[in-house]
């Protein structure tokens, strides 16, 4: 009984060691133990599980049991053997060479089998059973015998320290509340009337603060799906939509239209457009602002109506051609019958105010920047300044008896007997000249851009503009032929300068200020503001209490020397710069000329209450001249008696509005 | 004198005012929590008058908030929940860093959340105030509830959006308090008077989005979350006001049990409940026929069919508020009443080039008559909205034209209609009223011209009086020319008008030019609105008297 058990142990260890040699190499290269089995003839090689190719050169491939060489068989076989063996034995294929012995081993079908399932990967023994019915020993059924008779351990009777330990870290983090219990399910519902209980309490000043956000602006005809064919926008519209910023159009989307509804596709932007529309909701400061509901009607003040305050002139009813180039500067007689103008062509003109026939042309020796009447009605004297020259003309117009008289008190002049060295030459014209009617010639040393004559006729200034110099403006007495430079230093450059009607001023006007002289005290009496740029052109108001300037930056300043020294009233009719302003002698007008072209004729009124102040209204703007070289009107003037205005423009006339 | 000089940037303006980061460091909130909160608190940052001061002397770009706002943002209780919050994260990853599972869902069980009641009531003290602020909250939760129920948002979220819009529909339903509806690129716009306040809202097309990827959708989200509990709540409220059970009931059961009930015959059961309740509640005993006045009876009466092709839910939403029967195709959608071959259908909408069978006692109109009769408060004659005609223009009931602005012809058209006039006289009246009316604005623009070239026609008369001519002295008759007395004296005041602006104050002159400038550009566009109309119907007409020749 025992042999027989070693031998099936024996024959058990076989198989394990078969089955362990042939999963080591792999399927063919069966072990020196296989071939073993095999053999009748015991000749195992105890070399060992070495290279044979370690034996390539000997004779003999090991040594068998009994130490003797195992010599290798004679190999006779060839190629041509082997390829014949290979066609002709049926059993070629389950031949395999044992390497250990150098010798050829033809399998058995057992071993086969063998193979084949070892290659499957099932037991060698074909009647093991691997999947015999367990049986569980440890169950809960209780057996009569234990299954083992070890003795319980120890630990088994007390209690764990582990779990203590365990059970005692979870108890402290519960009372730690480290560890919270699970949080029991929500029972309330989810929605209830939340303004059950309206408390007005409850309104906060943060409510009354809250600015809510403005509403989604709705959709207009352009947005529908079939707008009105004139929303929908042309080729160009379009183009331009395209090229401009996303920012900067008008209308964030192309209008469409669609046949019908069912062409309809959705909008590709909409999910953008709302969380735009989010972003602006948290992301926007918001502002309340006050929008001013004003009816621009309101915002026109209230002025008396412009035929009520008439006369006033409306109509440009007569036009005076004859210079060829622009017109400086025009000048009324004291009667009102004379016109004289000085242009740029070199010549001055006389004309009849009433039929516009020019009487008499006068060439001098350069283009006229000024001309002026002598405003005293008993003399006959026109001062024209051109170049560095003012040249006193008698026109010779009008009572005869005015003229002689006129030519006559000029001659009358004697020499005094000592002569003053003068910054200005007096000399008396011959020849032509006189015959033209000039009857002094003043040579001053620069060029004279404005001429003025006081009041009486008998001063006359002279304006040299030249920034900072000391000789900017000259006063010449006619009837003495003597001159004086009443300042010892100008500051800035003298624009213009003008008599004070009724007493003893005189006004020099430079780019920003207009400077009020006593010419008696000989002290300055008051600067006044313009809050212009640069003055252009001066006028004072026959009741001398009132200045009107003119600037080239537009604006026409009203100045009330009684109440301030800053502008009563700044105007900004015109649209470009002023070149002249003028005071009706007896009606409360004035008038400005600019460079767009326009005269403005303005009602003035001056109340004698000095509480009162001037009313001033617009009451017509006239147009006539033709802009040239960007010169509209350059002079204005008012005639001395009737309501009629004068104005000369760049365009080579002189137009009258009555 | 004496006393300590004074320092700068510590008292006035720059106190008032805190900068976002700082404001963000001061509630110890990270940028998203922060933006999330003052999203649900409705906090919005201020522009400072004098942002230099503000900004302590800086040019630098920021965000102001009032002090005051994050103060009372300091003691809101979610803030704390935020915190919570985030350290639930924190403990959440830990645990799963640690591959602790137990703890995570013992984490996960506990898991904070928070409840907006206490905010609405706070932003919202009393309902009118918050149905005031329904509008953008619709808009979003109708978005939402046609988000594809993959990514982008939880589910939960677009389920509960559809079941607020829904249940919000069927209350204007029930009230009829539909006003105006407008279908526009964008999608349909919705006008309904709720206790006297107008809301309007916006729902897109039944389409798939394709998903921007420039829009954040935390933002959305967190506003989704504020709306659809405002949304929630109103609707209570507002069921609350017509003595029916919030959350609805079909039937006596609730959403659970209904179901529960039927999982078998219907796909999506939450759907199922949706569909159920959007179109049979209204037809069932909650209606309340005392609110119909004779502009919501307007459908009274009359029973649609709709064709698959028609937006179903708009359009049956829109017909029931005004009082129609509405049914559909029994494959299409759960809860159609009867059939295409009733007899009794008088309207069937349609919107296609042309339908194979048609019935002979019912009119086939196109969806959008149903919509234009809404606008107009009138039925409309059908005629112009059969199958296969041109569609008239859809125009926006919402735009009010003021005096001057550009009224379309069809707008006109509508209005004597409704006046009870016929159409076609009144056409033949417009086009005259048009040409009128541009004369006179023709006229206006060249009130100025006019005048000078009378002027200088004075000047010609005067001319040849005044100047200088020698020979060909001649007397010829003087013509009269006739006086426009009425023409001269407008003249007169419009110069009048001139001179007067031209003594304005320089402020008063500003205001004043700016006015008439955007009046100007208005009345330009109206012009240039009406050449256009003109131009192309010019063009039309020419094409169809082509077409006639031919």
């Amino acid at each position: 009984c025992c042999g027989l058990l070693a031998a099936l142990s024996l024959h058990i260890t076989f198989s394990l060691s078969l089955s362990l040699s042939l999963s080591l190499s792999l399927s063919l290269s069966l072990s020196l133990s296989l071939s073993l089995a095999f053999c009748s003839q015991d000749i195992r090689n105890t070399v060992g599980n070495i290279p044979m190719e370690w034996y390539k050169d000997y004779p003999h491939i090991g040594y068998d049991l009994d130490g003797k060489k195992i010599f290798k068989p004679i190999r006779n076989k060839d190629e041509l053997d082997e390829f014949l063996d290979k066609m002709e034995n049926p059993d070629y294929w389950r031949t395999i060479h044992d390497k250990m012995t150098g010798t050829d081993v033809c399998l058995s079908d057992e071993q086969v089998d063998l193979v084949h399932r070892l290659q499957q990967g099932k037991f060698g023994d074909v009647n093991f059973n691997e999947y015999e019915p367990a049986i569980d020993f440890f169950s809960n059924e209780v057996m009569i015998h234990p299954v083992t008779n070890r003795p319980a351990d120890k630990r088994s009777f007390i209690p764990s320290l582990i779990e203590k330990e365990k059970v005692g870290k979870l108890v402290h983090a519960i009372k730690m509340g480290w560890i919270k219990p699970r949080r029991p399910k929500e029972t309330a519902p989810q929605y209830y009337d939340l303004w059950a209980k309206e408390d007005p309490n409850a309104i906060l000043g943060r409510h009354k603060m809250h600015i809510p956000a403005p509403k989604m602006r709705l959709p207009g005809h352009e947005e529908s799906y079939n707008p009105p064919p004139e929303y929908l926008l042309t080729d160009e519209e379009r183009q331009v939509w395209e090229q401009q910023d996303p920012d900067e159009r008008k209308l964030s989307f192309l209008p469409q239209k669609y046949l019908s509804l069912r062409a309809v596709p959705a909008f590709s932007r909409f999910i953008q457009e709302r969380f735009e529309r989010c972003l602006d909701l948290y992301l926007c400061p918001r502002q309340r602002k006050m929008r001013v509901n004003v009816n621009p009607e309101d915002l026109i003040p209230k002025l008396p109506r412009p035929r009520d305050l008439q006369p006033f002139p409306t109509l440009q009813s007569l036009v005076y051609h004859g210079h060829s180039s622009l017109i400086r500067s025009i000048s009324i007689s004291p009667s009102g019958q004379w016109l004289v103008s000085g242009s740029d062509d070199c010549t001055v003109r006389f004309w009849e105010v009433c039929t516009t026939r020019c009487l008499k042309t006068m060439e001098v020796g350069g283009p006229v920047k000024s001309v002026a009447w002598n405003p005293a009605p008993s003399i006959s004297l026109v001062a024209v300044s051109y170049g560095e020259n003012v040249i006193l003309v008698n026109p010779g117009l009008g009572d005869r008896l005015i003229c002689s008289a006129t030519d006559q008190l000029i001659s009358s002049y004697e020499e005094p007997e000592e002569v003053k060295d003068q910054q200005v030459q007096w000399a008396v014209p011959e020849g032509k000249a006189q015959e033209q009617g000039q009857r002094l010639i003043l040579t001053h040393p620069k060029a004279v851009k404005q001429v003025s004559w006081h009041g009486r006729g008998d001063y006359l200034a002279c304006v040299m503009p030249d920034d900072g110099s000391s000789l900017q403006v000259v006063i010449h007495q006619v009837s003495r032929r003597r001159t004086q430079n009443p300042f010892h230093r100008n500051k800035g450059a003298v624009q213009c300068v003008s008599f004070h009607p009724s007493r003893p001023y005189f006004l020099v006007a430079t780019q920003r200020y207009v400077r009020v002289y006593n010419l008696i005290k000989q002290e300055l009496t008051k600067k006044l503001m313009a809050n212009c740029k640069w003055i252009s052109s001066m006028a004072v108001h026959p009741g001398g209490d009132n200045v009107i300037c003119g600037s080239y930056d537009c604006r026409l300043a009203w100045f009330d020397l009684d109440l301030s020294t800053k502008p009563y009233k700044v105007l900004r009719h015109h649209k470009k710069a002023l070149r002249g302003v003028a005071y009706h002698k007896h009606y409360p007008l004035f008038a400005s000329g600019s460079d767009d072209g326009t005269v403005i004729v303005c009602h003035g009124m001056v109340y004698n209450d000095l509480l009162q102040n001037p009313l001033i209204v617009p009451v017509k703007v006239l147009k006539g001249h033709i802009i040239t070289h960007d010169l509209g009107v350059l002079d204005v003037a008012f005639h001395p008696t009737q309501p009629w205005v004068f104005s000369s423009g760049a365009d080579g006339t002189v137009r009258l509005f009555t | 004198m004496g006393g300590l000089q004074k320092k700068k940037y510590e008292s006035g303006s720059a106190t008032n005012y805190i900068s976002r980061n700082k404001a963000r460091k001061k509630l110890s909130l990270s940028l998203a929590d922060f933006r999330r909160l003052c999203i649900l608190k409705g906090i919005y940052p201020h522009e400072p008058k004098h942002k230099k001061k503000v900004n302590k002397g800086s040019t630098a770009q920021r965000t102001f908030y009032l002090l005051k706002d994050i103060r009372f943002l300091m003691h809101e209780p979610i803030v704390g929940k935020f915190r919570e919050y985030k350290i639930f994260v924190r403990k959440l990853r830990k645990a799963y860093g640690k591959a602790e599972w137990g703890t995570a869902e013992k984490l996960r069980g506990n898991k904070p959340g928070y409840k907006l009641d206490h905010i609405i009531k706070e932003r919202y003290p009393t309902f009118i105030d918050a149905l005031r602020d329904v509008d953008d909250a619709l808009s979003m939760c109708f978005l939402f509830s046609t988000f594809p129920r993959t990514g982008k948002c939880h589910v939960q979220t677009i389920e509960l959006c559809r079941r607020l819009s829904v249940e919000w529909m069927n209350y204007i339903i029930t009230l009829r308090s539909l006003r105006k509806v407008f279908l526009s690129i964008k999608g349909i716009y919705y006008q309904a008077e709720v206790l006297g306040q107008i809301i309007t809202w916006l729902v897109p097309y039944q389409f798939a989005h394709d998903h921007p990827t420039d829009v954040d959708y935390r933002v959305m989200a967190t506003f989704t979350e504020l709306y659809t509990t405002l949304l929630g709540f109103i609707n209570f409220r507002l069921y609350q006001t017509l003595n029916l059970v919030y959350p609805p009931k079909l039937d006596g059961k609730g959403e659970e049990e209904s179901r529960a009930e039927s999982e078998e015959d219907y796909a999506m059961d939450s759907e199922r409940y949706m569909e159920v309740l959007l179109h049979l509640f209204c037809h069932s005993r909650f209606s309340h026929p005392c609110f119909g006045s004779l502009q919501e009876k307007l459908f009274e009466g009359l029973k649609f069919f709709l064709n698959r092709e028609v937006p179903r839910e708009s359009l049956a939403f829109v017909l029931r508020c005004f009082g129609a029967q509405v049914s559909w195709d029994k494959s299409l959608c759960i809860g159609s009443t009867y059939d295409v071959t009733d007899e009794t259908i008088t309207h069937h909408v349609v919107d296609r080039p042309s339908l194979e069978k048609q019935y002979i006692n019912r009119y086939y109109v196109q969806p959008q008559w149903v919509y234009d009769c809404v606008n107009a408060r009138m039925l409309l004659p059908v005629e112009d909205y059969f199958v296969g005609v041109t569609l008239p223009p859809h125009l926006s009931p919402f735009v009010e034209e003021k005096e001057g602005d550009y009224v379309p012809p069809e707008k006109l058209k509508l209005l004597a209609l409704q006046k009870g006039e016929r159409p076609e006289q009144e056409e033949e009246e417009e086009e005259e009223d048009n040409d009128d009316s541009e004369e006179e604005e023709d006229e206006d623009q060249s009130d100025d011209e006019d005048e000078l070239k009378g002027m200088e026609e004075k000047c010609r008369v005067c001319r040849p009086i005044v100047l200088f001519q020698a020979s060909s002295v001649k007397v010829t008759p003087g013509e009269a020319k006739p006086v426009n007395r009425q023409r001269a004296e407008q003249e007169a005041k419009a110069e009048e008008k001139r001179l007067a602006v031209m003594m304005m104050k320089k402020r008063d002159k500003y205001l004043y030019d700016k006015i008439m400038f955007g009046k100007k550009r208005s009345v330009r566009e109206a012009n240039k609105m009406s050449a256009k109309r003109k131009a192309l119907d010019e063009a039309s007409k020419a094409n169809k008297k082509k077409k006639l020749k031919k």
